[in-house]
């Protein structure tokens, strides 16, 4: 029948399905990064930019490696990433503990729900006087400044994803005769576990930025002390560097998380 | 063991479900208990399993599980409640773990359940990777393996296509016929009621009330798919349904 009728009324359906399913595209992220750093170096050489806007990236590049081969760089980036380590694994693991206990039980939840909402948006940097005299001007303030910071957003993600772990799964347990604590442990935590995961994302990404803070009191060495010294001295070259390893940091936790979740949460579709 | 409903009756504040429902589960036997939507089918088979409590009457175990039986009252639920991060057999054996069966001991038990549901080649695969038939297969294995006294069937092909319900009667009925077992089944599908039930238990709509208990003599294995007996069944039940279902459907929930 479709062939006898007239050609001017057959038209091709438009499409219009299609798009809103990211897929993974692993050169762009590169590609954008090299674009940047090729714009501002093309512009900093023909000086369309000027070097007090913006310091040259090859110059950047150098002192990184002198940084390197002074062997300043891991003088600096060992005591950082201690305190990053340990700061930001105390903050998480009570986070998560606090956070499955908020998401289990209804009064630690009433009781504790409006008093991390009250520590959340406090900056935490302001708090550095006081962790300074509770805990001392060494390392002990300067754990408790980044376990402070991280602790809170672990908080929120996790008992936001003990909520969502599905119910009837827990009923199912319950129906099965299931200990209390076989249902928390088998059933409640790798229910929880891609919410906390990507809280830690966030969490983390709190702790690197709370170093450079927690470094600007009484640190000699530490990346952040290297910032700020260079900042304080308006050595661009010298606080770009310094940038460069926080973000390569960051850069660095994000993929360690992404392992993480590609090992731990298989089995999701 | 059987099970035995005395008056039971339920509300949620001043709403009342459920009113004073009294039926015996005789051992060996398949209850299916149908009804409009809303009727409180699913909420009774919540009770007879502990998983939620009547607001009156009493649900009774008469006579003592078989010693063997690790968790005597035993769901299969609709959404087949797997864990997405377990294995097949590592699903059977989160129910054994809590028993303290672990290593060969489980292994033997799992091996068994997986072949009774024709699972055998699937015992690592993940949930994702199975149909939704298979699913129910491996709910099935879970519920095997605890040696129930009681299965407590809660709609458990209604997330399932037409076909694949057709193949897991078949293996229910298998089943069935190798080793009876005491099951109340949850449907509001009639066709599965009348291929499947020993008796079947009309409900009203709400307040939930037994209105028909309906005996089929016919055995399970000769039950067939458009056997002119079983249509002849289903359209009478379906005449005690239809107005029911239809009042039940132009109703506000607000539960």
């Amino acid at each position: 029948m479709s062939d006898t009728l007239p050609a001017a009324t057959a038209k091709a359906v438009s499409f219009r399905g299609g798009g809103f399913a990211p897929r993974p595209m692993r050169w762009v992220g590169v590609f954008v990064f090299i674009t940047l750093i090729a714009l501002a170096e093309w512009g900093t050489q023909t000086g369309w930019i000027s070097s007090l806007t913006l310091p040259k990236p090859s110059d950047v590049l150098a002192t990184f490696v002198e940084l390197y081969e002074s062997g300043l760089l891991f003088k600096h980036l060992a005591p950082s990433l201690s305190r990053l380590a340990v700061g930001a694994t105390m903050g998480a693991l009570t986070g998560v503990a606090v956070g499955i206990m908020i998401g289990l039980f209804s009064h630690v939840r009433a009781g504790l729900v409006p008093l991390v909402a009250a520590i959340f948006p406090i900056p935490k940097i302001a708090l550095l006087p006081l962790f300074v005299i509770w805990f001392g001007i060494g390392e002990g303030s300067k754990y408790a400044l980044i376990a402070f910071g991280t602790f809170t957003p672990t908080v929120v993600a996790t008992y936001g994803a003990v909520d969502n772990v599905d119910r009837s799964l827990i009923r199912m347990g319950q129906s099965f005769g299931l200990s209390w604590t076989s249902i928390v442990r088998k059933i409640v935590l790798p229910g929880a576990m891609p919410g906390i995961l990507s809280g830690l994302r966030i969490s983390l990404a709190i702790a690197i930025i709370l170093l450079v803070a927690a470094e600007m009191l009484g640190a000699q060495y530490g990346i952040g002390a290297y910032i700020l010294e260079a900042g304080s001295l308006y050595d661009l070259e010298r606080l770009f560097a310094g940038v460069v390893i926080l973000s390569l940091l960051g850069v660095l936790v994000s993929a360690v998380i992404g392992f993480l979740e590609r090992y731990l949460l298989g089995w999701r579709t | 063991m059987q099970i035995r409903l005395e008056r039971v009756g339920h509300a949620y504040d001043d709403f009342e479900v459920m009113r004073d429902i009294t039926l015996d589960i005789p051992a060996g036997k398949i209850v299916c208990i149908v009804g409009p939507s809303g009727c409180g089918k699913s909420t009774l088979l919540r009770f007879i399993g502990g998983l939620e409590r009547p607001k009156s009457g009493r649900v009774l175990q008469i006579g003592a599980p078989p010693t063997a039986s690790l968790n005597p009252l035993t769901y299969i639920f609709q959404d087949f409640a797997l864990l997405p991060w377990r294995s097949v057999a590592g699903n059977i054996s989160l129910v054994l773990e809590d028993h303290g069966i672990r290593g060969a001991k489980a292994k033997a038990i799992i091996d068994d359940v997986l072949a009774r549901t024709k699972l055998t080649d699937f015992a690592k695969a993940l949930p994702k990777q199975l149909s939704g038939g298979m699913k129910q297969r491996v709910a099935i294995a879970r519920a095997l393996a605890v040696n129930p006294a009681v299965m407590l069937m809660d709609e458990p092909l209604s997330a399932l296509d037409s076909q694949t319900r057709e193949l897991l009667m078949d293996d229910l009925i298998g089943l069935w016929a190798r080793t009876p077992f005491t099951a109340v089944y949850v449907t509001h599908n009639l066709a599965e009621a009348v291929r499947l039930g020993h008796s079947i238990v009309v409900l009203s709509r709400r307040p939930g009330q037994i209105r028909e208990v309906m005996h089929l003599e016919t055995p399970l294995e000769d039950r067939h798919f458009g056997d002119a007996d079983l249509e002849a069944k289903q359209k009478y039940l379906w005449q005690l349904m239809r107005d029911e279902a239809r009042a039940a459907d132009g109703e506000l929930l607000d539960v």
